[in-house]
């Protein structure tokens, strides 16, 4: 079998988060375009995942077929995962900064096209969830120890779909799928109460037959626990509803609507990156 | 393959049948194929894998959008994954995910539509699929299939098996009328020549095929000789057949059940401007949508039978003729 990713110390996890949102501001800002708010609220799920040795994966057998598969379905969050898997070896991280332009793998939105390790073409969204019950209907047929994670965002579990693929889930008790809403309460017109409040969210997961885990989503060590009782969770799949703050890390971008996909500008990225040195 | 044998046009099994049948014989071929159907099973015909391979089955419930994910998902993940509704339900409404979980993602799915043309007949519009192979033919690497006769169908389900990228398959509800036998080979792409002609071409797909057949007999009386061409593969399309249908008969008849805009029609007319441009006439459904009645009557109705491809076909040689 592979080697994977071996766990590290909750302060390495700290500092590897700071990096990935150092690459997150450079990129948006060296692109001029990008989605910065929902990019730096996921920060520590990705980190937690691909560091914290809850994702069974392997940089160097991109292909291994008994991987672990984590789907961006909020797509346009796709700078943290960029940087998360260059650092996880992946992909360079010194051609981070071509992200958005022509032939970049780096692509204003995930594509397999451009890097085939990206496990979803993803960016219209309501569509992740489903992909990844798909790979554990086909996981659990192979025998295979596959678990498939998928990051969703608030205001995109507005999209039908989503309900959709919560009653599959439940209905075919997909253990080996975990899925994460990255609860930061904003989308791009405002906060999500004012366009189509989804509240009460552990309610709604619970009634759809899903075993719901609420937590600090930038708790590291609550992240953690919640990815260890999600793959112990049998007989239904898992939902972590990760509370979490828009543009978290960069003050002036913590819950502000503006930050959803806006870039800053040079004075701007000066600023974000002195406080997050 | 050229052939003078006269058609006896039987009644056979609907293509929706065939296409049951040939899934389960890829069942037993191939462990690795998988179906998801949205409560239709009953009617698409994929009950049958469904009781023989339970196991392989996926009910999705009547949620096309997710069940095309899910068939995306299974894929990415090794599986020949079938994926099947009716053809307006699976198209519409699962269409944004085709475009992006597959067509987009490149990640083979097969799509197979029943009841699809007006032929539904009773139910009416709502359930009546005639934008299908205008969708179907916009996304980006997919192969686009309508058989004519079961035979057709259980040969080209088995290739759209084999086929490594995307295909949208389109199955009818009503039996369809025997053009093969058992022993005719089929190749995804490759046309067939029923009937050589010289003063017309009438390239058919599906329920039309037979209808263009009925044609050049009851023209060939009148002395005026149809070629008729089935048309199996939309996508990708049999050019040099067209290209040759064109320099050689000078004028061109497509007949299908769809909409004439986006359709087969369509397709032949960019050949044909490109290679060598002939007068062409188009037999299919007109800026409309249908109503509910027997199969044959809303055929007649709304000009898909015999009697409108020869009025076609009429048309084009006196046209032709000046």
């Amino acid at each position: 079998m592979a080697t994977v990713t071996q766990p590290q110390t909750a302060e390495q996890l700290a500092a590897v988060c700071k990096i990935i949102r150092r690459h997150i501001i450079t990129m948006i800002g060296a692109a001029k375009s990008g989605h910065p708010g929902g990019s730096l609220s996921a920060v520590e799920i990705l980190v937690s995942l691909y560091f914290g040795g809850h994702l069974r994966h392997d940089a160097k057998n991109p292909q291994w077929k008994d991987r672990d598969r984590f789907i961006l379905s909020k797509g346009h969050a796709c700078p943290v995962l960029y940087s998360v898997m260059a650092e996880a070896g992946y992909c360079p991280v010194d051609k981070l900064n071509t992200f958005r332009q022509m032939g970049s793998i780096y692509q204003g939105h995930p594509d397999r096209r451009f890097l085939p390790a990206v496990e979803a073409s993803t960016g219209s969204l309501g569509e992740g969830i489903s992909i990844a019950l798909g790979m554990g209907l086909a996981s659990r047929l192979d025998k295979s120890p596959s678990r498939s994670y998928v990051m969703v965002g608030d205001g995109e579990i507005q999209e039908g779909q989503i309900w959709e693929a919560a009653m599959f889930g439940a209905f075919h008790k997909l253990d080996n799928v975990c899925a994460i809403v990255d609860y930061n309460k904003i989308q791009l017109d405002g906060w999500v109460k004012d366009i189509m409040e989804v509240a009460p969210l552990a309610e709604k997961w619970r009634a759809f037959g899903w075993h719901v885990i609420e937590l600090d989503g930038h708790d590291l060590t609550q992240v953690e626990a919640a990815f260890s009782e999600a793959a112990a969770t049998k007989g239904k799949p898992t939902v972590l509803i990760a509370n979490t703050i828009k543009g978290k890390g960069v003050s002036f971008m913590e819950n502000n609507p503006r930050w959803h996909g806006v870039a800053p500008n040079a004075d701007e990225v000066a600023a974000a990156l002195k406080e997050l040195a | 393959m050229a052939t003078t044998a006269k058609f006896e046009l039987k009644m056979g099994a609907a293509t929706r049948a065939a296409f049951g049948k040939a899934l389960v014989e890829l069942g037993h071929e191939n462990p690795n194929v998988v179906v998801c159907d949205a409560d239709l099973s009953k009617s698409t015909n994929t009950a049958g894998f469904a009781k023989e391979f339970p196991d392989r089955f996926f009910s999705c419930g009547i949620a096309e959008a997710n069940m095309v994910a899910i068939g995306a998902g299974l894929a990415s993940h090794g599986k020949v994954a079938f994926v099947s509704s009716f053809s307006c339900f699976v198209m519409n409404k699962g269409f944004e995910q085709l475009r992006v979980t597959s067509a987009y993602a490149q990640v083979p799915l097969k799509v197979v539509g029943t009841h699809s043309g007006i032929s539904i007949g009773e139910d009416g519009p709502s359930q009546m699929s005639i934008e299908d192979i205008a969708l179907a033919c916009s996304l980006p690497g997919f192969t686009v299939i309508d058989p004519a006769d079961e035979f057709a169908m259980k040969s080209l389900v088995k290739s759209a098996a084999a086929l490594s990228g995307s295909v949208f398959i389109r199955a009818g509800r009503a039996n369809a009328r025997i053009i093969y036998d058992a022993g005719q080979t089929f190749e995804i792409g490759k046309s067939i020549e029923l009937i050589p002609g010289q003063d017309v071409t009438v390239i058919a797909h599906g329920l039309l095929v037979a209808e263009a057949i009925r044609a050049s007999e009851t023209l060939a009386a009148e002395g005026i000789g149809v070629r008729v061409i089935d048309m199996h593969t939309i996508k990708p399309l049999d050019e040099e057949a067209i290209a040759r249908a064109a320099r050689e008969t000078g004028a061109i008849v497509v007949a299908e059940e769809h909409l004439v805009d986006g359709g087969l029609g369509v397709r032949v007319a960019q050949v044909v401007t490109r290679t060598k441009p002939c007068l062409m006439e188009y037999v299919g459904i007109n800026e409309t949508y249908a109503e509910s009645g027997p199969p044959e009557a809303v055929l007649d109705k709304y000009g898909l039978i015999a009697r409108d491809v020869i009025a076609a076909c009429r048309k084009a040689v006196g046209r032709k003729r000046g």
